[in-house]
């Protein structure tokens, strides 16, 4: 799939601050007064900056309000909705601590689990998608959750949970990678099967129906950057989880917290880049561009 | 709304026949005319005279090899384009509702006007049916030619989609799936039309008919008995062959 900018800074910097407003909704820390406004700043840029991303890669973003209409059937309509929710009442839980000192304690929990479901619903938006193997796994949600959830647990400064939490992601992310190069095979989806002409013999592709490049090859068949996934791989574990773990056991520092947080995100945004270049959508296999 | 309708009595869609198609493009082309000079954005093309061509076209002809475990390769020419799947996966993500699936024919559509460019339809439809107009910036699906079938100011023969009208090797079909009787239907269930990629729980309306399986030459051997009277001829030809065969240079 074509790694696209916006949406690869949209999901990680989302995912981060979310996260964050997850552990402030529940109180980890209490923070009040110009902590609070700090620290809600701080979130509240990450996840609305990231949501603006996404915007960017839209055709028409001025018709974006429409998108809040199908969350029936729809996990982008939801993460929409989700995520206008956990800002509006985090907004509001915000609100009372930084300026009336004042912790409303439901109104944080709601809060806390309305951000959790943000990133839950930013997840299945992939892993709801059969025709990308890689993706439609119940992984994909537990691999943005935990990223999530370790990355604002740093930012919070919950040093216990949050080595623990990264050991999760790490051992999730290296599983997803794993797993995920199998998938595809797995799923049996086959140039025999996508043809239906399978029963008579191999099938090769003779001629593209096109000479030149067209908007499925660009968007579902994007090849460019495979050959260093693994490089980016060994880039994204070390940088988004072995750095932080390791300055997390060193004795604490804001400093060194600010580090570890960027640290962690250039190895989120290397790992979202491979998330998208690497997964296969099977409408390369009508083009012979599969297995 | 992009919940999907119960299932509905009438299911229009294409019958596409791979044992006739011959590979012309010629439905590629009928459609991108109509569909560029008639309803919702054009189908644009960018750089369509220099080094990189690509425009959006709403059906694409590809053309595959396929070789027998014991009988010479066969080259069969495959369109492909929207197949109104009745369990359409582009329709339940779309987070508008611009993409719909209609209940009273089962024709999938895109509301132009509603539909914000996302992209996730594209993606969530394993057979490459949607693309987005890089001039528009919305979703450009088949339309089954909705503005030709019910469209009473054209002639009655005109009242098919532009692909099925123009096809000179009679390999594509327009008509009603839902319905058993339907000369469509029995076309399918004559020649055992089958689903894409099944497994993906689509359930597509369209249907394609496979190849004919294709007849052996026969041996050569079979001709033999014929040609050994030569060797045995009697009268006129007897006498050539005799003479010929004397003749110096002559191989026996």
């Amino acid at each position: 799939m074509h790694p696209a900018l916006s949406v690869i800074l949209f999901s990680t910097l989302s995912g981060l601050g979310f996260g964050l407003l997850f552990f402030l909704g529940l109180g980890l820390p209490v923070v009040t007064g110009w902590m609070a406004f700090a620290a809600f700043t701080l979130a509240f840029l990450l996840a609305v900056g990231g949501l603006l991303a996404s915007t960017f890669h839209l055709g028409h973003p001025e018709r974006a309000l429409r998108a809040f209409s199908q969350w029936r059937t729809s996990w982008l309509s939801r993460e929409a909705c989700a995520s206008v929710a956990a800002l509006l009442t985090m907004a509001a839980y915000g609100a009372g601590l930084v300026f009336a000192a004042t912790r409303i304690v439901p109104l944080g929990l709601i809060g806390a689990a309305l951000s959790i479901c943000t990133v839950l619903t930013t997840s299945m938006i992939y892993a709801q998608l059969k025709t990308v193997p890689r993706w439609h796994h119940w992984s994909t949600p537990a691999l943005f959750l935990s990223i999530s959830l370790a990355g604002g647990a740093l930012v919070a400064g919950q040093n216990q949970i949050t080595l623990i939490l990264f050991v999760v992601a790490a051992a999730c992310q290296s599983w997803w990678w794993s797993d995920g190069d199998r998938r595809f095979a797995r799923a049996g989806h086959t140039m025999a099967t996508a043809t239906g002409l399978g029963q008579i013999g191999a099938v090769r592709s003779f001629a593209p129906p096109h000479t030149g490049s067209n908007y499925l090859m660009r968007e579902m068949i994007h090849q460019i950057g495979r050959k260093h996934a693994l490089r980016l791989r060994a880039v994204a574990l070390t940088l988004g989880y072995a750095v932080p773990i390791l300055i997390l056991l060193a004795p604490q520092h804001w400093a060194l917290t600010t580090l570890a947080t960027l640290s962690h995100v250039a190895g989120i945004l290397a790992s979202r880049w491979i998330f998208f270049a690497e997964a296969e959508h099977v409408v390369g296999l009508y083009y012979g561009k599969r297995g | 709304m992009t919940t999907l309708p119960p299932p509905g009595k009438v299911k229009l869609g294409l019958v596409i026949d791979l044992d006739t198609c011959v590979g012309c493009h010629a439905c590629v082309v009928a459609c991108k005319g109509w569909n560029t000079e008639n309803y919702g954005a054009p189908l644009s093309d960018q750089d369509a005279y220099g080094a990189d061509p690509s425009g959006t076209f709403l059906n694409r002809v590809h053309s595959y090899e396929v070789q027998p475990e014991a009988a010479p390769a066969q080259i069969i020419h495959f369109p492909r384009s929207c197949l109104h799947c009745d369990n359409a996966p582009c329709v339940t993500v779309c987070p508008t509702g611009a993409s719909y699936k209609r209940a009273e024919d089962g024709i999938v559509l895109v509301n132009e006007s509603a539909c914000i460019g996302c992209g996730l339809c594209a993606w969530a439809c394993p057979y490459g049916a949607r693309e987005m107009d890089a001039a528009a910036k919305v979703m450009k699906k088949c339309t089954l030619c909705v503005d030709r079938i019910y469209n009473d100011n054209l002639p009655e023969e005109d009242r098919t989609p532009a692909c099925v009208r123009t096809c000179p090797a009679g390999a594509r079909h327009f008509g009603d799936l839902g319905d058993p009787d339907s000369a469509i239907n029995q076309l399918v269930t004559e020649r055992g039309g089958f689903d894409l990629m099944p497994e993906m729980g689509t359930q597509p309306v369209n249907k394609y008919l496979p190849p004919r399986l294709k007849d052996k030459a026969p041996e050569f051997d079979v001709l033999a008995p014929y040609l050994t009277p030569v060797t045995e001829a009697r009268g006129f030809l007897g006498w050539l062959d005799r003479t010929l065969s004397a003749l110096p240079g002559a191989r026996d």
